[in-house]
């Protein structure tokens, strides 16, 4: 009894004696707090591959400043409590600005440790709330769905004169977002909402859920789900002979989906704010660059990632040192042009919210292809 | 009424597959009284040795799925056994279950990391070319899928009923210590279960992938289904599974049709629950005559 | 209990009352949640080590636990009141759940838990009226002690250690009691247990409840620590990370799963450098314990102190070298 109490003592005392405690030194500290592991694990490794593909180029012309950047990569497990840990271990470590994560849930929780610490935080999520809680330091990569879902909805309305739709979903924080926000866009243009159909993440069998919208009689069927359920859902909406129209955000018309669904992806029409396939120079670049060094192609967050590291360059570049508050102060209401810095890829100005605005693009499905059917301006 | 026969072909097809997955777990289950919580991943990484192959080596896709094949039996049959079951067995099923977990997380974290975290498209078997059957869209590779999980048990308890090392293989499962004293090669009797289970998950892996797409986290929810249909059908019976795995995929289907979406997984726990309260040996098992 | 076994505990608490001191926040909040799944790890080895009930659903006792002090103290209603409701609702569910799964033991009970826990989190993330939903709930208060806030992280820890003690010196009271005894026959001897007047269905009912409202409390700590919680946090992942933390301690010790929870809570910190490697290397770290120690570190402690014993004085059987 006596000496397992003692070793079990002592092992606490020699494992928290080694608790990791980094103290500054000079290079500039980005913490990459992001969804390695569990579900977001697929999103998080495109980031994260995106993110050291931009800091070893900014590294290799020279660092910023003339200091090198030091990446450290933390994992959220793609779970919030995780997150926020992370978090709080990245201000520990001395993080000069924290990336990520992506998935709004983890977002929500841990935006406000860095927010105490004043630490900036440049987020891929797209979770309405993320800039409406009047926090300071947080800033999107990418719309929120409280601009997008409005552009797609004026597409609908406008062009497509559809007055009823059937909604599909995936049952998470991801579909849920992206489904409350287009609904909620639906109610607001007098648009019925026919069939509201929720799966699961990783549901093998569509069936289901296909049998609702077909029998909705909408007049267009909106889908919200990650890459492989899109594709599942894709497949068994062709194979029910399903004839309405299907539109898709970003995610419907990603090049993953052509790859795993084939032609059952063909005349998918959406919306997408971020597109490794949009007729932009910089971002066919990229595309090349990042498929070369990878051997896999990027997504929107790859894409969102590489933006915010040449984000970050830009700014404290501007500033001229390495200044949490001035780096916050100053990426309000700024606009970045290709032309002051190449590897922002788009014209991109925020507002005081931290939210992102930049164009975007109304795409279709064609022969596997997306293809840019029209560029909608800035708002 | 087209409805609901579409919603039942449907959950028939995805139905097998479970029901393929499940069988695996009977079978370890009845020879070593090892509950494997790695089975979903052992579906799961099969498909990417075929991938390897083809994309990595350059094979055409039936050697790769011959070099497939092997390395399943190799590391999912005798690895297995060898360097995890064996030394584990004589502690009993507690430290099994514990290391069929982390050896799942060893498999998933390992085909991540190696080689990739998206999710890939595998090239199909048949084709997936739609029918029209009664009123049901159904396509040629469900009803293949289909008659290979029939076939696939019909054929086990053809070799199990009918050839030697298929009833000795039996003596084994029902007890080890009088087939043992009856001069059954205990050992090797529960190395053949061990090969057949890679077997299967292998055969289950080319089957599922087309349709499922092979990614690393694609056993997590398989195997739990798996598992459940494994218990729902009949711990100690290959055809219970094969009930189990086909019942839950229709009641799927149907309780998302006609009860909740949002809790459409909720039934087939309930279900679970309730058989383990009123019949716990399983809808087709048989009451366990051994004591655990 | 003997003056030495006493002066170590002395000496580790006090450890445990400095050693906060010497950490950044992010260590105290590593030093938090080790506190706290120990308390869930103690209940579960009550049930798991002692009455020898295999339970998948400890996750989902945290999961009530936590959503009832959530729920009820951002109602208005005083935390101590919220954390007693917390535990004696999971000792209520436990008892509602434990009473039909007992009739049917071992592996079987470990599937009705894994059941139970999976629709816990089915009914948190679907209710959304009452639980939020999928995006969970937000700024959930810490408690306010004598006037005392806990809102700064090292007040925090010392409100949990202060339960966490107390949890475990109730936990020694119960194993010590007779009726704490009366586990311990059963777990090795339930036939003769039974035959000596133990009523084993009533016996192991209640450690399950008991074990249960740990559950409960771990869960009510965890939302206060994090301030937050949504559905995903009381997955069966982490029932199974709870039942990991007690075997790779050593089911059936009283310090067993506090040292597993301590490794388990601290692994990532320790195989961070191996970065992308570190949960296939966490996996092989399991797998080889389970191979070499199925009965877990402490019990690896335990035999080798047996060994020594019998090599002091061979004549002793192993039994007299034991305990």
């Amino acid at each position: 009894m006596t000496k397992r109490a003692l070793a079990s003592i002592a092992i606490a005392m020699a494992l928290s004696a080694g608790l990791p405690n980094i103290s500054w030194a000079d290079t500039i500290k980005i913490a990459n707090v992001i969804e390695l592991s569990g579900a977001g694990a697929t999103v998080g490794s495109n980031w994260r591959d995106a993110l050291k593909l931009a800091f070893e180029e900014i590294n290799a012309a020279g660092g910023i400043l003339g200091e090198q950047v030091e990446v450290t990569d933390y994992d959220t497990q793609t779970d919030p409590t995780t997150s926020r840990a992370m978090v709080q271990k990245a201000i520990d470590d001395g993080a000069y600005v924290i990336m990520g994560p992506i998935y709004s849930g983890s977002v929500k929780v841990n935006m406000m440790v860095a927010q105490q610490n004043g630490v900036p935080q440049l987020t891929g999520a797209e979770a309405p709330f993320i800039t409406d809680m009047g926090n300071p330091y947080i800033f999107r990569t990418s719309f929120g769905a409280q601009q997008s879902m409005p552009k797609l909805v004026k597409y609908l309305t406008e062009e497509m004169k559809v007055k009823s739709v059937a909604v599909a979903w995936v049952n998470d924080d991801f579909g849920k977002g992206g489904r409350d926000s287009f609904v909620a866009e639906l109610e607001k243009n007098g648009i019925a909402v026919n069939a509201d159909v929720s799966s699961e993440v990783g549901q093998a069998d569509f069936a289901a859920d296909v049998i609702k919208l077909k029998s909705s009689n909408a007049d267009a069927i909106f889908a919200y789900l990650h890459e492989e359920e899109s594709a599942r859902l894709l497949k068994e909406i062709r194979k029910q002979g399903v004839t309405q129209p299907i539109f898709g955000e970003t995610t419907l018309m990603n090049q993953k989906v052509v790859d795993l669904a084939g032609e059952a992806v063909n005349g998918v029409r959406g919306h997408v704010g971020l597109s490794a396939n949009a007729p932009i120079p910089g971002i066919e670049e990229f595309a090349k660059k990042f498929e070369a060094k990878y051997s896999y192609k990027p997504d929107h967050n790859a894409i969102k990632a590489y933006m915010g590291a040449y984000v970050v360059k830009y700014v404290t570049t501007k500033n001229g040192k390495a200044d949490r508050q001035a780096f916050a102060d100053a990426l309000h209401g700024l606009t970045i042009t290709p032309a002051d810095e190449p590897g922002i890829l788009m014209e991109t100005s925020w507002d005081d919210k931290g939210e992102v605005n930049r164009e975007s693009f109304l795409v279709e499905v064609k022969d596997g292809k997306q293809t840019v059917v029209s560029t909608l301006p800035k708002l | 009424m087209n409805t609901f026969f579409q919603l039942f072909v449907s959950g028939l097809a995805t139905g097998s597959i479970y029901a393929l997955a499940a069988i695996g777990f009977t079978l370890l289950w009845q020879a070593s009284q090892t509950i494997n919580f790695a089975q979903g991943e052992f579906i799961m990484l099969p498909a990417f040795f075929v991938l390897a192959g083809t994309q990595f080596l350059g094979l055409s896709f039936p050697v790769a799925m011959a070099i497939a094949v092997v390395l399943s039996l190799l590391l999912l049959g005798l690895g297995f056994k060898r360097i995890i079951i064996d030394p584990l067995l004589p502690h009993g099923v507690l430290p099994i279950v514990i290391a069929t977990i982390a050896l799942g997380i060893l498999m998933k974290e390992g085909v991540k990391q190696f080689y990739t975290a998206e999710a890939l498209p595998f090239p199909a078997l048949f084709s997936d070319r739609t029918l029209n059957v009664l009123g049901a869209a159904i396509s040629v590779q469900d009803i293949a899928v289909l008659l290979i999980a029939l076939g696939a048990v019909a054929l086990l308890q053809l070799f199990l009923n009918g050839t030697k090392i298929g009833r000795c293989m039996q003596a084994t499962a029902q007890n080890p210590n009088v087939a043992e004293i009856l001069g059954v090669p205990v050992r090797r009797m529960i190395l053949y279960t061990f090969l057949i289970n890679a077997g299967l998950a292998f055969l289950a892996s080319v089957l599922i992938s087309p349709i499922y797409l092979a990614k690393f986290s694609n056993g997590e929810t398989l195997g739990l289904i798996a598992f459940i249909a494994a218990i729902v059908g009949g711990f100690n019976q290959i055809r219970g599974a094969l009930a189990g795995g086909l019942l839950l995929g229709v009641i799927d289907n149907l309780s998302a049709a006609y009860v909740s979406a949002s809790y459409r997984s909720a039934v087939p726990l309930i279900l679970l629950i309730i058989i383990i309260l009123v019949r716990p040996q399983g809808l087709l098992g048989k009451a366990e005559g051994r004591t655990v | 209990m003997s003056k030495r076994t006493l002066a170590t505990l002395v000496a580790g608490l006090a450890i445990l009352i400095l050693l906060p001191f010497t950490q950044s926040n992010y260590g105290v909040f590593v030093l938090c949640s080790w506190l706290v799944y120990s308390i869930s790890a103690m209940g579960l080895n009550l049930t798991l080590g002692y009455a020898g009930q295999v339970s998948l659903a400890q996750a989902s006792f945290m999961g009530i636990g936590a959503y009832t002090t959530a729920l009820m103290t951002m109602a208005g209603v005083p935390w101590p009141a919220a954390m007693i409701a917390a535990m004696v609702l999971c000792f209520v569910i436990g008892l509602l759940l434990g009473y039909p799964a007992l009739r049917v033991q071992h592996h079987f009970l470990a599937f009705i838990t894994l059941a139970f826990n999976a629709l816990v989190v089915l009914v948190l993330r679907n209710e959304e009226w009452l639980t939020g939903g999928t995006y969970g709930i937000v700024g959930i208060p810490r408690p306010e002690l004598f006037g005392l806030q806990t809102q700064k992280p090292l007040a925090f820890y010392f409100f949990v250690l202060a339960l966490f003690v107390l949890m475990a010196v109730a936990l020694y009271a119960i194993i010590r009691s007779p009726w704490g005894r009366a586990f311990k026959a059963l777990r090795e001897n339930p036939i003769r247990a039974n035959s000596l007047g133990v009523d084993i269905r009533k016996t192991t009912l209640l450690a399950f409840a008991i074990g249960s409202s740990y559950g409960g409390l771990a869960g009510s700590l965890l939302a206060q620590l994090t301030q937050f919680i949504d559905p995903h946090s009381f997955g069966l992942t982490i029932s199974l990370k709870v039942l990991l933390m007690v075997i790779v301690g050593g089911a059936g010790f009283f310090f067993g799963p506090i040292l597993g929870a301590l490794l388990i809570v601290l692994a990532p910190e320790f195989l961070r450098f191996t970065e992308g490697y570190y949960l296939m290397i966490y996996a092989v770290l399991v797998i080889v314990l389970m191979i070499f120690c199925p009965t877990g570190l402490l019990g690896l402690v335990e035999r080798a102190r047996t060994a020594l014993k019998l090599r002091q004085n061979p004549n002793a059987t192993t039994w007299e070298a034991g305990r």
